[in-house]
């Protein structure tokens, strides 16, 4: 089963790397990682998708534990949460079949945010779902080149996950 | 106060008492070299390799309970250190180690002597450190040496530059420790320690299996005192060795691939099994899914990624050992179990440990059993990897805790005799004996010199059989007795070898006579000394559970029942 582990770390050099090679090491799938500074410049947050089941997911949150920059970790697959991804999209689109385009850019409120003579590069945001979506309904137009971000996500409500109540995992 | 990066760090080594630092200088450890001539506090010993630095530094640490310090240069000196620092990583030992780097501007640029040695060491240090800028030096070495030796303890890196070690800035040590990330679990769960509590009451077949963690968190007192109070046997890993007195009538022994048989058939047949401060290794569980068939497991340990990793335990507790036997001693009733005890002297007499005869040949097993008469178990025995550290941890017979220094995890060969100079300079007035075989003593023989500067009275025991003789009984018992690369036409002859060292004494042991009158020459001569022993390379390490294999279907020494 795929978890979504949200992770603050101390925001320093090398801390992406201990996280990657832990992974690697120990043999666990990363499915995503998604990272970025936090409202605390010197805290990241990392949003890990892994796949694995109680027993690995158990030991993964363990393991990123002992990493001394590892602040906290939090398993929030089960809590109630707003996750999102962003992909670009660059499209095969002749002037002809635009409109058809931009349509299902409609439909899925994504944004066309660039235009060359013969494509359009797409961005659309949204859970993973969604994305894979937008890329199935434009892929028989001919898809030049697809950026993904990796999932990130927030727990829903009022707490903060950088609080001390919260239960860890 | 203005001080260079590198008289900065050796002051600070002062204020830590560090006594000696293990080592091998370099260009860009010229400066760190050059500030610890002025400290009259520290010295420093000069080792042949970098490796034997850290386990040198490891061993002062094991005796000590204090972290080792060892310094290379960069490059192939930090390099030379990745084999002792994942020895000392695995068996859980704290050492700071200290490694030079090309300077800032070159990092990157693959300069000469220069390697990421905070890249290659990430899997195999509890923490490493690159120091960019001289201002973090005393938050990071105050770190460094806070989480060696706290929680788990663990080698931890420094790497620092050459122009870092070299630039004044304005040196004020750091009071205290702040990590956000860093906050070890020291005192157990009062619900669960009060459930093993419960646990203990109701069982009729306890064991206890204590591990490398009750040493290090010095909690043999208690751990004794748990034993005798509940009347449960006590079974021993490797690491643990010397946590319980063996001549103590709950004392099992060693358990796992080479242990006992009785231990191993405690195991198979406990109630209750009790790991304390271990981690279930795959020597000590073997197959994972027959061990401990009929126990609830209870495992307490400091790390709590240990618990529930090789063997799901039934009721975890995460703290320092310490604080959770002192904690469980407030809360049990005495117990008697004289039942399972009569059953465990049953195994005792029924099955011993068995070697056969001693006195028509020259039996290695013998040796050790002398040797620990002789000390009356109390020596600091060190051992290097293979036939010989199993029969050591079988015959010598530990009593006493940080006695018994050897590499666990890892299974390092060329740890013995770096570990042994460390240990007898954090011990000086200890006997401290290496045992070691021809195999793993020429990994690190060089170190000879080093314990013949530092004037130490080392004994070196060396089981001579020309062979590799457990990668051969790997084969024996594994590979049809095919014996691939593991004989040696080329060795020189070990006493010559030794006299040729100023001052050092070589003797040579052939038939059992000559043992006893021999080991105690060896042991009252006040010299480094070394004792080739002769024996034979048919020899194996009985009892073995074959692989895969329950501790219970260990293949026992041929006709050694009784």
């Amino acid at each position: 089963m795929k978890h979504t582990l949200t992770v603050l770390v101390e925001n320093k050099p090398g801390v992406l790397t201990r996280i990657a090679g832990l992974f690697a090491r120990r043999g666990y799938n990363i499915e995503s990682l998604a990272v970025g500074r936090t409202e605390n410049p010197a805290i990241s947050r990392m949003t890990i998708v892994v796949e694995g089941d109680d027993r690995v997911i158990e030991q993964v949150g363990k393991q990123l534990y002992k990493l001394i920059e590892v602040i906290k970790l939090t398993d929030i697959t089960n809590d109630e949460h707003v996750d999102r991804e962003m992909i670009l999209i660059k499209v095969n689109a002749d002037p002809a079949i635009r409109g058809e385009i931009m349509q299902i850019v409609e439909i899925f409120r994504a944004r066309i945010v660039d235009i060359g003579r013969n494509s359009l590069i797409i961005e659309a945001t949204g859970d993973e779902g969604k994305i894979n979506a937008i890329e199935s309904a434009l892929r028989p137009f001919g898809i030049k080149e697809v950026v993904r971000t990796g999932k990130i996500a927030m727990a829903r409500g009022a707490k903060s996950k950088n609080g001390r109540n919260q239960e860890a995992l | 106060m203005r001080l260079t990066g590198a008289q900065a760090l050796i002051k600070f080594l002062e204020e830590e008492n560090v006594k000696y630092i293990f080592g091998y200088p370099g260009g860009s450890v010229l400066a760190l070299y050059d500030a610890l001539l002025e400290s009259s506090k520290i010295t420093h010993v000069l080792v042949r390799q970098e490796q034997a630095a850290v386990h040198a530094a490891s061993g002062y640490a094991r005796v000590t309970g204090k972290p080792g310090v060892c310094i290379a240069t960069s490059g192939p000196g930090a390099t030379n250190l990745v084999t002792g620092l994942a020895t000392a990583y695995m068996d859980s030992i704290p050492v700071v180690a200290i490694t030079g780097q090309v300077s800032t501007d070159m990092v990157g640029t693959d300069a000469f002597q220069e390697v990421d040695i905070t890249g290659i060491t990430m899997p195999i240090t509890k923490h490493n450190y690159l120091v960019k800028n001289v201002d973090d030096l005393p938050v990071i070495i105050k770190e460094a040496f806070h989480i060696a030796s706290t929680g788990r303890p663990g080698p931890v890196l420094i790497d620092l530059p050459k122009n870092v070690a070299g630039k004044v800035f304005d040196y004020r040590p750091v009071a205290k420790v702040e990590l956000q990330g860093y906050k070890p679990t020291y005192k157990g769960h009062p619900a669960q320690i009060k459930n093993l509590a419960g646990l203990l009451a109701q069982a009729e077949r306890p064991l206890i299996c204590s591990g490398g963690g009750v040493i290090s968190s010095n909690a043999w007192e208690d751990l004794k005192e748990l034993a005798e109070k509940v009347n449960a046997p006590v079974t021993t890993t490797l690491m643990g060795l010397g946590s319980f007195p063996e001549d103590h009538p709950l004392s099992l022994g060693m358990l796992g691939l080479h242990g006992t048989p009785y231990a191993n058939y405690a195991v198979q047949n406990c109630d209750l099994l009790i790991g304390i401060g271990m981690r279930f290794d795959d020597r000590v569980t073997s197959a994972v899914n027959k061990f401990a068939p009929q126990a609830k497991v209870v495992h307490i340990d400091i790390d709590p990624a240990e618990i529930g990793k090789n063997v799901a335990a039934d009721l975890p507790i995460v703290g320092d050992v310490k604080f959770v036997l002192n904690e469980l001693l407030k809360r049990i009733n005495p117990r008697r179990n004289d039942a399972w005890l009569e059953q465990i002297r049953a195994w005792k007499k029924s099955h011993p440990l068995a070697y056969g005869d001693n006195q028509s040949s020259l039996r290695p097993q013998y040796i050790l059993q002398k040797l620990g008469e002789l000390t009356k178990g109390k020596a600091i025995v060190t051992t290097d990897v293979g036939q010989h550290q199993m029969w050591t941890a079988q015959y010598y017979n530990f009593t006493k805790p940080r006695s018994f220094i050897t590499s666990g995890g890892l299974g390092t060969m060329g740890y013995g005799l770096p570990a042994a100079v460390g240990a007898q300079l954090a011990s000086p007035d200890s006997l401290v004996v290496a045992v070691t075989g021809d195999g793993s003593f020429q990994m690190n023989m060089g170190e000879l010199g080093t314990a013949t500067e530092q004037k130490l009275p080392l004994k070196i025991l060396l089981l001579n059989n020309s062979h590799l003789c457990l990668v051969k009984q790997l084969q024996y018992f594994n590979s049809g007795k095919r014996y691939s690369g593991v004989c040696f036409t080329g060795n020189p002859d070990f006493v010559k070898l030794a006299t040729s060292y100023p001052g050092a004494v070589g003797l040579r042991i052939e038939k059992p006579e000559d043992v006893e009158p021999v080991l105690i020459e060896a042991l009252s001569n006040g010299k480094l000394t070394l004792i080739d022993c002769c024996i034979s390379d048919e020899e194996l390490v009985y009892p073995v559970v074959p692989n895969n294999g329950a501790l219970d279907e260990m293949i026992y020494y041929p006709g050694g029942e009784k």
